[in-house]
């Protein structure tokens, strides 16, 4: 079976899985908006929010990420699902594709919301389509490689003991670039912190650098992972 | 059975370890094609490793073998396509119907909604029963719908690890009935258990499984009493 079929099958059963237990609506997006409220609470200051915003919108989409990362492969482990899959001799990359993809979609979303959030709580603007263009482009490109290393790190937390407590360990620090340069460019697209539209534009191009490096490595690194 | 056709394992003084520790310590096996093998022995003896060994998930170490034609030592993932592995577990999705796992498992195969409608029909999932959530199955019903993802996905050579576990007396005669079908359609089943006495009259041949080794049980009466093992 090709590569794709089977990233396209994965993905389908993630988000199925996703509709019917509805753990995204009912858990991960009130988590992330009691998060973006709990900032507003914290740096509740002149200006201060708006000039954090897009920082506090990452730093919540991390916080959602390892939730959502930990019930994604929480599906797999429930009754040894993840052993049936390597069992089925399904190509890993495959696997990582799908798995990946899922995660994707659903941070998308989330992302959307957290802006839109932003908007409202933090008093944040995207003026002219430039902007909304780098946002756009910023969020696609973070959310890529956040779905990569979430599905890598997580394949590699759910054989393990204390998983729950490691995942953290092993994501944080690798998420930690995309943070920065995902915060640098939203600045650009909000108009905050002083970073100019060029140079918002080379940090999302260093995010879509490393999407495309995360996808390679990660579908290549799935396999041992699926091997164990 | 024409024993001059080719063998769906084949194993020849294999050995497999884990970490350090031989757990199968040379091991020659030969089953048929839509033969019932029934693997006794001890806890601990090596029947779950000559089980996933069989799979292609526990790398051979030394020796020969082969699966379906296809080599233990490089060609494991290949291997994988064509056996069905069920252990204590039943590898399904919880939150996703019976209908909803099949056609997933459906899907990585390119099996047809044909396909998966006979699947859910030969086991009793039909109907009302392919709607619901498998959470809300009892645990015979999740039993037969891993069987069904077996048959969907085209499985060759069934291996079950006590695959009565957990079932009532109607159910377990509902999966022999399973088993007996399944061979008699060209499947090959080898299942591990200590019910030696419910094998019996179902399994054509036992192998004792001691210590990392086989030995042949020569006909399925002399079973051991029940209490061992």
């Amino acid at each position: 079976m090709s590569t794709a079929r089977v990233a396209l099958a994965i993905a389908a059963k993630d988000l199925r899985i996703e509709r019917r237990s509805r753990v995204m609506l009912n858990q991960v997006l009130p988590f992330s908006g009691v998060v973006m409220v709990l900032f507003a609470f914290a740096l509740d200051k002149a200006n201060l929010l708006s000039r954090v915003a897009p920082g506090l919108i990452w730093m919540a989409t991390l916080f959602s990420l390892l939730v959502m990362v930990q019930r994604s492969f929480a599906v797999e482990t429930d009754d040894r699902a993840f052993d049936a899959l390597a069992v089925a001799g399904l190509s890993p990359t495959g696997l990582f594709l799908g798995k990946s993809l899922a995660l994707a979609v659903q941070l998308l979303v989330l992302d959307v919301v957290l802006v839109l959030l932003a908007v409202v709580l933090y008093e944040t603007k995207i003026h002219g389509g430039g902007r909304l263009a780098l946002a756009a482009v910023t969020i696609v490109a973070a959310v890529s490689v956040l779905a990569g290393i979430g599905t890598l790190y997580g394949g590699l937390a759910a054989g393990s003991k204390g998983r729950d407590t490691l995942l953290p360990l092993l994501l944080l620090p690798m998420a930690a670039p995309v943070v920065i340069g995902a915060t640098r460019s939203m600045e650009a697209a909000f108009a905050t912190g002083g970073i100019a539209m060029r140079e918002g534009w080379a940090w999302a191009g260093l995010l879509v650098a490393l999407g495309v490096l995360t996808t390679v490595g990660g579908a290549l690194g799935f396999s041992a992972l699926i091997e164990e | 059975m024409d024993s001059s056709a080719a063998p769906v394992v084949e194993l020849s003084d294999a050995v497999a370890v884990l970490g350090s520790f031989p757990v199968l310590a040379g091991v020659d096996l030969r089953v048929e094609a839509g033969e019932l093998i029934l693997l006794r022995g001890p806890n601990g003896a090596g029947k779950t490793s000559l089980l996933r060994l069989c799979a292609g998930l526990l790398p051979i170490s030394r020796g020969r073998g082969s699966v379906c034609g296809l080599d233990l030592t490089t060609q494991r993932r290949a291997i994988r396509s064509r056996v069905g592995l069920l252990g204590h577990a039943n590898g399904l999705y919880q939150d996703l119907t019976v209908h909803e796992n099949l056609r997933f498992w459906g899907a990585t195969v390119g099996a047809s909604a044909q396909e998966i409608g006979a699947a859910e029909q030969r086991m009793g999932l039909a109907a009302r029963l392919a709607t619901v959530p498998v959470e809300r199955l009892s645990a015979g019903q999740k039993r037969r719908t891993a069987l069904a993802c077996m048959l969907v996905r085209r499985a060759q050579l069934w291996l079950l690890d006590e695959p009565h576990a957990g079932l009532d007396a109607a159910a377990r005669d509902d999966l022999d009935t399973v088993l007996i079908d399944a061979t008699r359609s060209g499947a090959t089943v080898i299942v591990a258990s200590h019910e030696l006495e419910r094998w019996a009259g179902l399994a054509a041949r036992q192998v004792e499984v001691v210590g990392g080794h086989l030995n042949p049980v020569r006909s399925t009466l002399e079973t051991t009493p029940p209490g061992r093992g």
